[in-house]
């Protein structure tokens, strides 16, 4: 039989309509002006663990609205945020659908903190606006802190050998080849991630600097740190942000590094995106911006443990 | 040698782990937004019936498991091995060991059609049908007319198998059995 139906129930679609809602009357209230930049784009994301979606006639659909929200604010726009679809590849699973609803925005002047509080108050607003009662309380705490607090060795300073011994011993998995990333993103998914409180909104901060991605670095005590955040609610990631890097010549060289990654691991090769870098050259103001996953917000606040639950058809009837 | 890579893992899929067989029972996609992503498979081990999980970064593979399940005709015992028969006209025989029947020793009767797991062409489970007529050899002696109180008793059946049955089955009598659940359904229809 064709399975014609809807993957959410209408009940459901009702509340992610006025969940919606509610997001952009956050906005609005702030005076965060809503932009709609192109899903489709010339090129694509470089990123070694982020998979674009091509069509036929050699364009991407994008991973994210970052690059060309980046070049607003660099033509000066001011604060604004985007709620729409992005696409990726090769991603499916309970919290994973290839196509889904991000919500971005961008604070200028700000700095991760002050944007997490900002984070945090959107959460506490779609999550009564759903009619949840009690209010939310929210705690920052460092990658490193988490890691340790999980029982794990600091993420920092631990031998690459003792990463790969704890992440075998975990996770039943034959770690030989893998590096300190893959040991680190395997703990973090799968030991530190279920830990963490699930009624409080959990802040994580301070990441390694080879997963600071776009994010601005520091360093503290000889280690290099990214000055980037993701949230964790009900033990599902919802959300990543940066202080945003704005030095096109650092952002030239991770686009770089990327690149010799992803041919290091036979992966396409995509252009570098050069109107981004000659935007940051003119002037990419300073800023904070975050990318939140609004299925996965709403799988929280609705209690649904499937993604395809609160989505009007997931990819396999899309 | 036939690989499985991480994007093609599914429930189902017949691997090789640590030299055993196995069945992916479940696979999960797990990606943090900014990272690598992995597979957190629960794998049953056919030989064992354990339940394992293993965790495999995408991209890894892991080797296919020569697995196949036949349909086969029990014949006899000799004590260390039980015989069966393929039913594709080959009549073809094969011994499975005391590990292979395991619990399905209760269930076996002679030119039954049973499921056969072979691993490598040798016989590593065997699976009963889900219902199975066998003769009681011994029980307490029945209560005529007693049909309705509901009352149960222990019956020993050809297989050696031990079942509760209702107070009016005598012995001699064949019944139908639920062998997942070791239940008594119904007399026989003779």
């Amino acid at each position: 039989m064709t399975e014609w139906a809807p993957t959410a129930d209408i009940d459901t679609l009702h509340r992610r309509a006025m969940l919606m809602a509610a997001i952009r009357q956050f906005f609005a209230d702030l005076q965060v002006l809503e932009v709609d930049t192109p899903v489709l784009s010339a090129v694509g994301v470089t990123d070694v663990h982020v998979h674009n979606l091509r069509t036929a006639d050699g364009g991407f659909l994008l991973t994210s609205p970052e690059y060309p929200m980046k070049r607003l604010l660099a033509a000066g726009m001011g604060d604004c945020y985007q709620l729409g679809h992005v696409f990726r590849a090769d991603e499916s699973g309970a919290r994973h659908n290839r196509e889904f609803t991000l919500l971005e925005w961008y604070r200028l002047g700000w700095d991760h903190r002050q944007l997490m509080q900002e984070v945090a108050a959107l959460c506490e607003w779609v999550h009564r606006t759903a009619g949840g009662s009690a209010s939310l309380t929210s705690t920052v705490l460092s990658y490193q802190a988490v890691f340790e607090g999980a029982g794990l060795p600091d993420p920092h300073r631990a031998s690459l050998q003792a990463l790969q011994q704890v992440a075998a011993l975990k996770l039943s998995a034959d770690t030989a080849g893998w590096d300190r990333d893959a040991c680190l993103d395997a703990l973090m998914a799968l030991v530190v991630e279920p830990a963490l409180p699930p009624e409080q909104l959990t802040f994580v901060t301070d990441y390694p600097a080879s997963q600071a991605a776009l994010a601005r670095t520091h360093t503290r005590e000889g280690i290099e740190l990214g000055h980037r955040f993701e949230l964790y609610w009900q033990g599902m990631e919802l959300a990543n942000g940066y202080w945003e890097l704005t030095d096109p010549k650092e952002q030239r060289r991770r686009f770089e590094q990327d690149a010799l990654l992803r041919q290091s691991q036979g992966l396409p090769e995509p252009q570098v995106d050069e109107r981004l870098l000659a935007a940051m050259q003119a002037g990419l103001p300073e800023c904070a911006g975050v990318a939140l996953g609004v299925d996965r917000l709403l799988m929280v606040v609705l209690g649904n443990t499937h993604i395809r639950q609160v989505l009007p058809f997931d990819a396999d009837r899309a | 040698m036939a690989t499985y890579s991480t994007s093609e893992f599914k429930s189902g899929l017949k691997v090789l782990l640590e030299g055993d067989p196995c069945a992916i029972v479940e696979n999960e996609f797990v990606k943090p937004g900014k990272g690598q992503a992995f597979s957190r498979v629960r794998l049953r081990n056919l030989k064992t019936g354990r339940v394992w999980e293993r965790t495999f970064k995408s991209g890894e593979s892991i080797e296919a498991a020569d697995v196949m399940d036949i349909d086969m005709e029990y014949l006899y015992s000799d004590g260390e091995f039980w015989h069966f028969m393929k039913t594709d006209g080959s009549f073809e025989q094969l011994p499975a060991d005391e590990a292979a029947v395991g619990d399905t020793k209760d269930w076996l009767k002679e030119q039954e059609q049973y499921v056969v797991c072979l691993f490598n062409g040798t016989p590593i489970s065997v699976s009963p049908p889900n219902h199975i007529e066998l003769e009681i050899v011994e029980t307490d002696p029945g209560l005529k007319g007693d049909t309705a109180t509901g009352g149960s008793k222990p019956a020993t059946l050809a297989t050696g198998a031990v079942v509760k049955v209702p107070l009016f089955i005598n012995q001699g009598e064949i019944i139908r059995v639920d062998t997942r659940t070791r239940e008594y359904i119904s007399r026989a229809k003779q």
